[in-house]
C-alpha cells in the first residue's frame, strides 16, 4: 500500500488546494499519470503518481486545502513517492497563527515537545517585532519566490564566475539551419545554450544535483529548470526533462509545451520539483550579465546575458564577434571555484562545436 | 496596405502576444522586445502570427530588420503595398 501524499513543488511550499481529482478508487494508475491537480502560490499544478498501482482509496475531498506530506489517496502497488516535504514541526495552532500574523515558522526556535514551534514561540516572535506592515503582504507566487530566495540567500554560500563566449560558430550554425525551417520549428539561441549547460554539467557533474543533510547529491539526470516571467509578475521554473538526452528540436518541441503552459499556470508537478539546476537567460530583455540566487535545494545556477558585438581577439587578429555572458552561481559548500571556472570551459567549447549538439 | 493599416494590423497582433503593454506608449524605434518585455520565444510567435494572418514570412536572416515597430512595419509594407485592407 502506498501513500499519495501532497507534494512539495518547491522548497518554500507549504501548503495546496486539492482543486480535483482526475482518478476514482478503483482505477489503475502507471507511473506519470496525472491524477489530481492542485492550486499553489505557482499556479495550478497536474499532479502526477510516481509508481504504477490501483488507486485504493481518496482520503481528501477536492476544495480542501492541505499541507506538504499530507496523504490525499492510498494506492496499491507499491509506494508512490513523491517529493519529500521538508517539514518544520509546529502545531496546527502555531502554523495557524504564524500564518495569520506573517511569522517565517522556518525562522524559529521550537520549545514544544521535540523542538516543535507552539503557539506561545509564534506570539513572543511576533511581539518582538516591532515592525508593523505599511502596505498589503505580499501574497502568492511573489511570496514563494521570497521564501525560496530568501532561503537561499540564508543558507548558501554563493560563489560566482564569469566569462565571455564567442557565439559567432553557434550563431551561424542556427542561422544555416533555421534557415530551412518552418517558423514554428526555428531555434531559438536558447535551445543551443541549454543543450550545452547540459553537456558541460556532464563534465562537470557535481553542479549538477542537489545540497542535502550536509552532503551533495549528484544526480545523474539533467533536468534543467528554465526560468519563465509570467505575464502578472513573478517567475516559475519548470524542469525541461532530461536536455543532455535531447536533440535541439526536442529541447525546442519542449520550450513550446512548457512555456505557454507555465505562463498559464497548468505546469506538471514533476516540472516543479524536478529541477537538477536552473538557468536564467535575461538576454531578451537587454541584460549584459547575471549574477543569479541559486534555487535551493540545487547547487547551481547558470545565467546568460544578451548576445552583444564586442571585440574579440584570436589568433593575433582582432575582429568582432557576438559574445555572450555566461555566469555560474555555485554553492560553495559542494563545489569550489576551479570546478566552477572546468564548467565554464567546457560550455565555451561546447558552444565552438554546434554541430556536435 | 498603406503603411498606416499595417501598422494597426501589427498593433492589433501586438496587442495579443503582450495583451498588458500600452502600445500607444511605445517608442517605434526601442527594441520591440524590451519595450513590449516580451522574450525570444514571444518574439517567434509574433513572426509566426505575422505570417498567418498578414501573409508574409520574415526569413531568419531579416531578424535584424524587424526588431522595433517602425522597422517592422518597413518591412511589411512594401511587400502588402499591393494587397487590398485585410
Amino acid at each position: 500500500m502506498g501513500d499519495f501524499r501532497m507534494p512539495s513543488l518547491g522548497a518554500d511550499m507549504r501548503e495546496g488546494t486539492l482543486l480535483q481529482w482526475k482518478v476514482k478508487p478503483g482505477d489503475r494508475v502507471k507511473r506519470g499519470d496525472i491524477i489530481a491537480e492542485v492550486a499553489t502560490d505557482k499556479g495550478d499544478i497536474e499532479i502526477e503518481v510516481f509508481e504504477d498501482g490501483v488507486v485504493t482509496e481518496i482520503l481528501i475531498e477536492a476544495g480542501r486545502q492541505v499541507p506538504v506530506g499530507e496523504v490525499l489517496a492510498r494506492i496499491d502497488g507499491g509506494p508512490v513517492e513523491a517529493p519529500k516535504p521538508e517539514r518544520i514541526r509546529a502545531s496546527p495552532v502555531a502554523r495557524r497563527l504564524a500564518e495569520e500574523r506573517g511569522v517565517d515558522l522556518a525562522s524559529l526556535p521550537g520549545t514544544g515537545p521535540g523542538g516543535a514551534i507552539t503557539r506561545d514561540d509564534v506570539e513572543r516572535a511576533k511581539a518582538a517585532s516591532k515592525v508593523e506592515p505599511k502596505e498589503k503582504p505580499a501574497g502568492g507566487i511573489r511570496l514563494a519566490i521570497a521564501g525560496a530566495m530568501a532561503r537561499s540567500n540564508r543558507e548558501i554560500p554563493h560563489y560566482y564566475v564569469e566569462t565571455g563566449i564567442d557565439m559567432k560558430r553557434a550563431r551561424d550554425f542556427l542561422a544555416e539551419r533555421n534557415e530551412k525551417l518552418r517558423l514554428e520549428e526555428r531555434l531559438l539561441p536558447v535551445v543551443v545554450l541549454l543543450k550545452a549547460v547540459a553537456l558541460g554539467l556532464k563534465d562537470v557533474p557535481e553542479l549538477n544535483g542537489y545540497w542535502v543533510d550536509d552532503a551533495l547529491q549528484r544526480k545523474d539526470e539533467i533536468h534543467i529548470g528554465f526560468a519563465i516571467s509570467l505575464r502578472k509578475g513573478g517567475l516559475v521554473t519548470p524542469a525541461i526533462h532530461d536536455v543532455d538526452r535531447k536533440s535541439l528540436t526536442e529541447i525546442m518541441a519542449s520550450l513550446r509545451d512548457v512555456v505557454p503552459r507555465a505562463r498559464a499556470g497548468r505546469l506538471r508537478s514533476s516540472e516543479l520539483s524536478d529541477a537538477t539546476v536552473t538557468v536564467t537567460n535575461l538576454g531578451d530583455l537587454g541584460v549584459e550579465t547575471v549574477y543569479g540566487v541559486i534555487y535551493p535545494p540545487q547547487v547551481a545556477l547558470v545565467g546568460f546575458g544578451k548576445i552583444l558585438e564586442r571585440p574579440w581577439a584570436e589568433n593575433g587578429m582582432l575582429g568582432i564577434r557576438p559574445v555572450v555572458s555566461a555566469t555560474l552561481a555555485a554553492d560553495h559548500r559542494a563545489t569550489d571555484g576551479a570546478r566552477g571556472a572546468a564548467f565554464l570551459d567546457a560550455l565555451a567549447r561546447r558552444l565552438q562545436e554546434p554541430d556536435e549538439l | 496596405m498603406t503603411e498606416k493599416q499595417v501598422l494597426e494590423a501589427v498593433s492589433r497582433l501586438l496587442a495579443r502576444i503582450a495583451p498588458e503593454a500600452d502600445l500607444s506608449s511605445i517608442d517605434p524605434e526601442e527594441p520591440l522586445q524590451r519595450a513590449l518585455d516580451i522574450d525570444s520565444y514571444d518574439f517567434l510567435n509574433l513572426l509566426v502570427a505575422v505570417r498567418d494572418e498578414i501573409g508574409v514570412t520574415v526569413s531568419e536572416s531579416d531578424y535584424g530588420k524587424v526588431g522595433t515597430l517602425q522597422g517592422l512595419v518597413r518591412f511589411l509594407a512594401p511587400r502588402l503595398a499591393d494587397r487590398k485592407d485585410r
